[in-house]
C-alpha cells in the first residue's frame, strides 16, 4: 500500500516536472509570456517620475526588482536611492562567472529582472532567446551611449542591451619580486615563478591567455588551435598556485601571489592599496570586454527593470559607480564630468595603440563551446 | 489507522526523494540532443582520476577522523555530565559559524603569507607550503566533519550498560580486555554511522577543495558543480557523475554493513 503510494505520487510529480524540464532546452518566446510588471507600461525614469510626481501613487511602489551583478561593480548606496527615488526596492544579488549567470537563468532556480553580462555571454544568451528586447527609445538616458557602443558584434542594432561599463584585461605583477621589466603574457608562463601565478578560473579567459600567446584570434573554431592553446594551459599547471577569478583580487594584493591575469578596473584599486604592483597590457594582446544592462526573458518586473536601468545611465549614477570601480564607462554625460587626469589614465582610457591589440570575445559556435569544456575539465582533472 | 497516519510522510518522501531521483536518473540517462542511452556513463572514463582522488581523500579523511574521534568520544563517555556537556558545545560551537566562513579561515591560516607562516618567519624558520595542497583539503574534511564523527559514537558509548562493563569485569577481564571484547563491539554501530556521516559529505565537497586546493585538481563536487554551474553546463553529464558517485558510496556502505554487527546497520 505504502510502495504504491509511493510509486503513484512519484509518476504523477514526474508527469508534471518532465515537461517543464523539457521547455529548459530554452523555447522562451523572444517578447516574453505575461508578467504582473508588464502590466504597468514601459517607461524611462524622467516620464515615470513626470507621470507619477508622488511616488506613493506610481503603479510600481512597493514592487521590488531582482538584480544581479558582478561584485564591486555598483555603487551599492545607488540602490537604496533608487528605492527612495522610485519606491522599487532592489533585492541586489552577485554572480562570478558570465557560465554562472547563464546556468541560473537556464536553469531558472532564480528570476531576475536586471543583469549585467559581457559581451560573448550577451551574444549567446540572445540567441537562446533568453533576453527580452529593450525598447531604448523609451530611456531618456540612452542618447547619452556613445557610437563606439553601439552597433557591437554581439547585439547588432542594440536590441537586447543597454552598455554598462567596458574594460581590459592585463597583467598584474608585483614589481618587489618581478623585476625584469615585462610586456608579455609570457611572464605566467615562466617556471621560476613557480607556485606564484595564478590563472583564470575558466575555460575562455584561461585560454584566450594562451591564443594570444599563439598569436590566435580569441575567436578561433579552428580546433587545432585550441587544442594547442590547452596544451599550453597544460604545461603551465604544473607551476600555478591556483585557479581562481575574485580572489586573485585578494591574493595579488596581500602579496599571496607575485602574478596573475586580471582587470584593469580592479587593478587601479589594488594599486592604491598595494604600491608593489603593475599593471601591463601585454604585447600580444588582450581581452576588450563590453558589460551591459539587460533584462532577462523570464523578468517579472519588466517596467521596474526599465526604470532602474534608465537610472544606472544618469549623470550621477555613472559617476558614482566609476568611484567604485575604475572602468570604462560608455556615457558621455558621464565621460564629459571626468578631470583630465582620469581621461588620460592609461589603464582606464588605453591609447589608440593599446586598442588596436585588444579583442572581444564572441559567443562561439555550440560545439566549440563543447570542446572548451572537454578540454578544460580534463585539464583540471588530471 | 497506522498506515493512514504514515500517508504524509509517504508523499513528502515521494516528493522531495523519489522524484528528484528519478529525474536524476531520467537526465542522466538521455542527452542534450535527445539521445537515450549509457553515453553519458561511457564519456565519464575521462574522470577516472577525478572519481580516484575523491575517493582516496574521502577515505584518508575518513580513517583521520575514527582515529581522532574514537579516543575523543570514549574519553568524552567517561567523564562527568557537566564536562561532557561543555565539551560538546565546545564542538558544536564552531559548527554553528558558516561553513564557508571556516574554511576561508582556514585559508587565512595555511596560505603562504598567513598566520602559520608569518609566525615561523618571525621565529626564523623556514617557511611551509600548506595552501593548494591535498594534504589541505584532507585538513579541511577532517576539522569541517569530526564532530560528525564523534557525536555518533559517543552517544552509542555512552548508552553501553555499566553492567556489561562490570559482569566483564567480574569474569576476570582486565581493561584492555573490557574494551576490546565488549565496548568496542558494542560500539561498532556508532563507528559505521560516524563513518558514513564523514564519508560521504567528504567524497562530494567541492568548496573545500577550491578554496584549499587552488582548484587545480578536481574532486567530483567540482566535477558536478562544473556541470551545472559552471561553463560546462551539462546537466545530463552532471546527473550522470552524481548517480555513478551515489552507487559507489551506497555499495561502501553495504560492504560496511557486512563488516559490522549483523543486527545494526550504518544508515537506519
Amino acid at each position: 500500500m505504502k510502495k504504491t503510494a509511493i510509486a503513484v505520487t512519484a509518476a504523477l510529480l514526474l508527469a508534471a516536472a518532465l515537461p517543464g524540464c523539457a521547455s529548459l532546452g530554452g523555447s522562451v518566446s523572444p517578447g516574453g509570456s505575461v508578467s504582473p510588471g508588464e502590466q504597468t507600461p514601459l517607461m524611462g525614469l524622467e516620464a515615470y517620475l513626470d507621470a507619477y510626481p508622488n511616488i506613493q501613487d506610481g503603479p510600481l511602489y512597493g514592487t521590488s526588482i531582482n538584480v544581479n551583478n558582478w561584485g564591486e561593480y555598483l555603487d551599492e548606496s545607488l540602490n537604496r536611492d533608487f528605492r527612495e527615488l522610485t519606491g522599487v526596492t532592489v533585492n541586489y544579488g552577485f554572480f562570478e562567472t558570465n557560465e554562472k549567470l547563464y546556468s541560473s537563468i537556464r536553469t531558472g532556480g532564480s528570476s531576475y529582472d536586471v543583469i549585467f553580462p559581457s559581451d560573448y555571454m550577451i551574444g549567446l544568451l540572445i540567441e537562446e532567446n533568453l533576453l527580452l528586447p529593450i525598447d531604448t527609445d523609451l530611456l531618456g538616458n540612452y542618447p547619452y551611449i556613445m557610437d563606439d557602443y553601439k552597433n557591437t558584434d554581439y547585439d547588432p542594432g542594440n536590441r537586447y542591451s543597454v552598455p554598462y561599463m567596458s574594460g581590459t584585461v592585463g597583467l598584474i605583477y608585483n614589481k618587489a619580486y618581478v623585476t625584469e621589466p615585462v610586456d608579455s603574457w609570457a611572464l605566467l608562463f615562466d617556471p621560476q615563478y613557480r607556485g606564484q601565478i595564478l590563472m583564470f578560473d575558466n575555460p575562455r579567459d584561461a585560454a584566450g591567455i594562451a591564443l594570444k600567446m599563439l598569436g590566435k584570434s580569441f575567436n578561433t573554431t579552428d580546433e587545432d588551435d585550441i587544442r594547442a592553446a590547452f596544451d599550453l594551459l597544460a604545461g603551465q599547471k604544473p607551476i600555478v598556485q591556483a585557479y581562481v577569478m575574485d580572489q586573485i583580487y585578494d591574493k595579488l594584493e596581500s602579496g599571496e601571489a607575485l602574478i596573475g591575469p586580471y582587470y584593469a578596473g580592479d587593478a587601479i584599486i589594488m594599486m592604491e592599496e598595494n604600491e608593489d604592483l603593475v599593471f601591463v597590457h601585454p604585447r600580444e594582446g588582450m581581452n576588450m570586454f563590453i558589460d551591459a544592462l539587460c533584462i532577462p526573458a523570464s523578468s517579472e518586473n519588466t517596467a521596474g527593470a526599465y526604470l532602474y536601468i534608465d537610472f544606472m545611465c544618469s549623470t550621477e549614477a555613472g559617476l558614482r559607480n566609476l568611484e567604485v570601480t575604475g572602468y570604462t564607462t560608455p556615457l558621455q554625460n558621464v565621460f564629459d564630468e571626468l578631470d583630465d587626469e582620469v581621461r588620460e589614465d592609461p589603464l582606464m582610457y588605453p591609447p589608440d595603440e593599446v586598442m588596436a591589440r585588444g579583442e572581444v570575445f564572441l559567443n562561439l559556435p555550440e560545439s566549440t563551446r563543447a570542446l572548451y569544456n572537454d578540454l578544460w575539465s580534463k585539464l583540471l582533472s588530471e | 489507522m497506522s498506515r493512514r497516519l504514515a500517508l504524509p510522510y509517504a508523499f513528502w518522501m515521494a516528493l522531495f526523494v523519489v522524484a528528484p531521483l528519478v529525474i536524476v536518473l531520467f537526465y542522466a540517462l538521455t542527452t542534450e540532443a535527445g539521445g537515450f542511452g549509457l553515453e553519458n556513463f561511457i564519456k565519464l572514463q575521462v574522470y577516472v582520476p577525478v572519481f580516484l582522488r575523491s575517493l582516496w581523500l574521502a577515505f584518508i579523511a575518513t580513517v583521520l577522523c575514527l582515529l581522532i574521534g574514537y579516543p575523543a568520544a570514549y574519553i568524552l563517555s567517561r567523564e562527568t555530565p557537566s564536562v561532557q556537556n561543555s565539551a560538546i558545545l565546545l564542538m558544536m560551537l564552531p559548527m554553528w559559524m558558516n561553513f564557508l566562513l571556516r574554511t576561508y579561515a582556514w585559508m587565512s591560516i595555511l596560505e603562504d603569507q598567513g598566520l602559520i607562516n608569518n609566525l615561523l618567519r618571525s621565529l626564523r624558520l623556514p617557511a611551509l607550503n600548506m595552501i593548494n595542497t591535498q594534504g589541505a583539503v584532507v585538513l579541511g574534511m577532517v576539522y569541517n566533519y569530526l564532530p560528525f564523527m564523534i557525536l555518533p559514537i559517543f552517544t552509542i558509548i555512552q548508552k553501553i550498560p555499566p553492567s556489561m562493563t562490570e559482569a566483564a569485569q567480574d569474569l576476570g577481564a582486565n581493561s584492555r580486555r573490557v574494551f576490546r571484547r565488549v565496548v568496542f563491539p558494542l560500539s561498532l554501530p556508532g563507528v559505521l554511522s560516524g563513518v558514513t556521516m564523514v564519508f560521504v559529505p567528504s567524497v562530494s565537497t567541492f568548496v573545500i577543495s577550491k578554496l584549499l586546493g587552488g582548484g587545480k585538481q578536481l574532486l567530483l563536487g567540482d566535477l558536478i558543480e562544473m556541470q551545472f554551474l559552471g561553463g560546462a553546463y551539462n546537466l545530463h553529464l552532471g546527473s550522470m557523475i552524481s548517480i555513478v558517485m551515489m552507487l559507489i558510496v551506497l555499495a561502501g556502505i553495504q560492504i560496511m554493513n557486512r563488516f559490522g554487527s549483523r543486527e545494526e546497520v550504518a544508515l537506519p
